[in-house]
């Protein structure tokens, strides 16, 4: 009887852990391919070839990259506040990268299915914002101490307008659940609740944008002003850890779009044989968004940000709550 | 270093003390465009002073002129502005040809407006291109690369050099143009209009480039004159003063252009002032295109013009050549350039660029004085800063096209 059911907690666990590992892989090679991706999109947009040398058409150029960060010196400053210099940019790519688990990429195939998924990745990507804060900070670097102040303000004018647009969603389909959210968006027009929350949608593309440190928001590395903002003293792999967390937290937040207000794997029609064509298909246009705004915007200042999370983000995001609450309470 | 002392001497001096936040920005930095230093007193993120250093660029290029003949030392003004060196040659040699009263023929004289010109569009290429970058526009900055691509390329035909070109001499030019340098700048002149608006569309009406360059850095006509800036930085305040227009030298009289300016001579005005001198500048190497036939078969160097070579070392000494205009040949009896005093200015593209010399009769210039646009721009920058942030210092530095090694010479 007990070994029977130790024989059954242990398939569960190899389970998980077998399928938390695939996640890993799959969304890190997401990340490596994103980079490649987004070198030969803005290339192809700037009329250069963008990288083509280490394998066909240059397709093994992240694992070059890679491999190079990872055989580069880790040289730290005398000055910096080690365990704090060595944690920051853990906590950003975990804090990233952790989300994908929660995502819902086709009917039940989610790694974890909680009640609270959505909150969870608000909470998450409010900790990701500790790394690069204490990552400026414990450079002990005047640009990386800018950077983190920077990440700081930009944190607390876009939190707020990502959470509202995202809880007018939660408030349509009455659920904290990413997979319910998906089925209550069966019922709207397209299967999309992109017509009902426009705004809330708009709302929440542009403060991903700023969550991720994207052009025009990426303030906090801004490296024309502040050289490499919070990551200025940071070199070899630890440099890296940052892009990957950048990167992964485009990948949740595109996700995550897709999951809020594009309708998840739901379709027009559904594809045979192919489960995940919807959502992939959504997904990588949404990261082609932001790949195309890198390409085209130029950067806001710090206050300029400010003013536009505060003052027109925020209460675009109160509205947009409101106004789905007197939907939902008339219909 | 000046204002740090006199922040500590008042920081003393009080009672509650707090410590200024200094940010040494450069030499090394992306956005200084070259080794600019910059000592900046924040807080926050707000300028309260700064303190431009340079130097770091210093090579002597006046004293080194004082050691090479007339001739030679055109090579070295291809080193102060190297972005538009064709344009520094001609202030060069529009000073020795006052100082030999060479008088150059008139096919030079449109060689040397289509090179100067040319040199312009180079520059305000360069110049919105690295002015977007600051600003975080990527994609304008390839766009202006490639185009400036091409007029290096004709560049490299017509003197097969495309940054340092030395192809203006003293009386003249050095090579002729050929038919297909011709028919390449035709076909530039027509295209380049329309390449225009692609760097328009991308930035001219877009919000966050209008809000990061409206009202930055406004410098009004009465503090622009003040602060001694030149050329479009001066134009974007609303003060029509071209040296194209007001001492047309070369060929600058025969042609017809506007002088763009602005209003507000904000970040966005002087943006707006380049951006119309690069369609004039197109229409004028268009005119003197035109013009060039009539004066087909022309020499391209005026008459007495120094020779550009060395004389060789002679195995015996005796008996001594007669030394020829110009040419260095140290001791000659009877002095081979008249003695006295030339000052010449041009209308270069990063604003008036004028040059000073004296001679005392040998081969080479007794003294020769540069005042360089980028220096004086320079000097601007503290003035302009104050009050504005770290993301404007750079668009400031961007806005004023400075180059250092104009400034530090």
């Amino acid at each position: 009887m007990i070994e029977q059911l130790l024989n059954l907690l242990n398939i569960e666990i190899v389970k998980v852990i077998l399928a938390a590992v695939i996640m890993v892989a799959v969304t890190l090679l997401h990340v490596a391919y994103l980079t490649y991706a987004e070198r030969k999109i803005i290339a192809r947009m700037q009329q250069r070839l963008g990288p083509n040398r280490v394998g066909p058409r240059g397709l093994l150029q992240p694992f070059a990259d890679m491999l190079k960060l990872i055989f580069k010196e880790d040289v730290i400053p005398k000055a910096v506040d080690k365990p704090t210099f060595w944690v920051a940019p853990f906590i950003s790519l975990v804090c990233a990268g952790a989300g994908v688990a929660l995502i819902p990429i086709w009917k039940n195939f989610v790694l974890s299915n909680i009640n609270v998924g959505l909150l969870f990745i608000l909470a998450l990507s409010g900790l990701g914002s500790y790394g690069i804060l204490l990552a400026g900070w414990s450079s002990n670097s005047r640009y990386a101490l800018l950077g983190g102040l920077r990440e700081g303000a930009q944190v607390i004018s876009y939190e707020i307008a990502m959470s509202l647009a995202l809880l007018s969603v939660v408030l349509m389909a009455g659920s904290f659940n990413l997979g319910d959210i998906v089925n209550a968006q069966l019922n709207s027009p397209f299967k999309i609740y992109l017509i009902p929350q426009i705004i809330g949608f708009f709302v929440f593309m542009i403060s991903a944008v700023a969550e991720c440190n994207r052009t025009p928001f990426d303030l906090p590395e801004a490296e024309q002003e502040l050289v490499a903002g919070y990551f200025t003293e940071y070199s070899g792999m630890r440099f890296a850890l940052f892009y990957l967390a950048e990167y992964a937290g485009m990948i949740v937040m595109s996700a995550l779009a897709v999951t809020c207000f594009l309708g998840g794997w739901a379709g027009p029609f559904d594809i045979p044989y192919i489960p995940f064509f919807w959502f992939f298909l959504k997904f990588y246009f949404i990261l082609f968004c932001y790949i195309w705004i890198r390409a085209t915007l130029p950067r806001y200042r710090y206050d300029q940000v400010m003013g536009l999370g505060w003052k027109i983000l925020i209460p675009l995001g109160l509205a947009n709550v409101f106004l789905t609450a007197i939907f939902k309470l008339i219909f | 270093m000046s204002l740090a002392l006199e922040i500590n001497k008042k920081q003393l001096n009080e009672d509650s003390w707090e410590e200024p936040y200094f940010i040494n920005m450069g030499p090394q930095h992306p956005s200084t465009h070259g080794v600019l230093r910059l000592l900046l007193q924040l807080e926050g993120e707000t300028i309260v002073g700064c303190d431009p250093i340079i130097g770091q660029l210093h090579r002597g290029v006046e004293k080194l002129a004082e050691n090479l003949n007339y001739n030679q030392a055109i090579v070295l003004s291809d080193r102060l502005d190297y972005i538009a060196s064709a344009a520094n040659n001609i202030a060069f040699a529009l000073a020795f040809e006052k100082l030999m009263g060479l008088k150059v023929p008139r096919r030079a004289r449109l060689i040397r407006t289509i090179v100067c010109e040319m040199a312009r569009i180079c520059n305000h290429l360069l110049w919105l291109a690295t002015h977007a970058l600051d600003i975080g526009a990527m994609t304008v900055f390839l766009y202006c690369f490639r185009d400036r691509e091409w007029l290096l390329n004709i560049f490299e035909k017509i003197c097969g050099a495309r940054l340092t070109h030395t192809y203006v001499r003293v009386g003249g030019v050095r090579l002729d143009f050929t038919q297909e340098i011709i028919d390449d700048l035709y076909k530039f002149t027509e295209e380049f209009p329309n390449r225009i608006p692609d760097y328009e569309t991308l930035i001219d009406i877009n919000r966050i480039w209008l809000k990061r360059t409206k009202n930055i850095a406004v410098v009004s006509a009465e503090e622009a004159i003040n602060l001694g800036l030149t050329g479009p930085c001066l134009r974007g305040s609303g003060v029509p003063y071209d040296v194209r227009k007001f001492r047309p030298y070369d060929a600058y009289d025969e042609v017809e252009f506007i002088v763009p300016t602005g209003k507000n001579g904000d970040t966005y005005d002087r943006y707006r002032v380049r951006m119309e001198e690069m369609r004039q500048s197109n229409y004028i190497i268009k005119q003197c295109l035109d013009k060039l036939p009539e004066t087909e078969g022309e020499p391209i160097l005026a008459e007495g013009a120094p020779d550009l070579l060395m004389p060789k070392r002679l195995k015996e000494p005796k008996p001594m050549p007669v030394p020829k205009k110009g040419v260095v040949f140290r001791g000659a009896d009877k002095p081979i350039v008249p003695v006295g005093e030339a000052f010449a200015a041009i209308e270069s593209p990063k604003g008036e660029l004028s040059v000073y010399v004296v001679s005392d009769g040998s081969s080479n210039p007794w003294r020769l004085r540069i005042r360089t646009p980028s220096f004086v721009h320079i000097s601007a920058i503290p003035e302009l800063t104050k009050g504005h942030m770290i993301a404007d210092l750079v668009a400031i530095i961007g806005t004023l096209d400075i180059v250092l090694g104009d400034s530090d010479r």
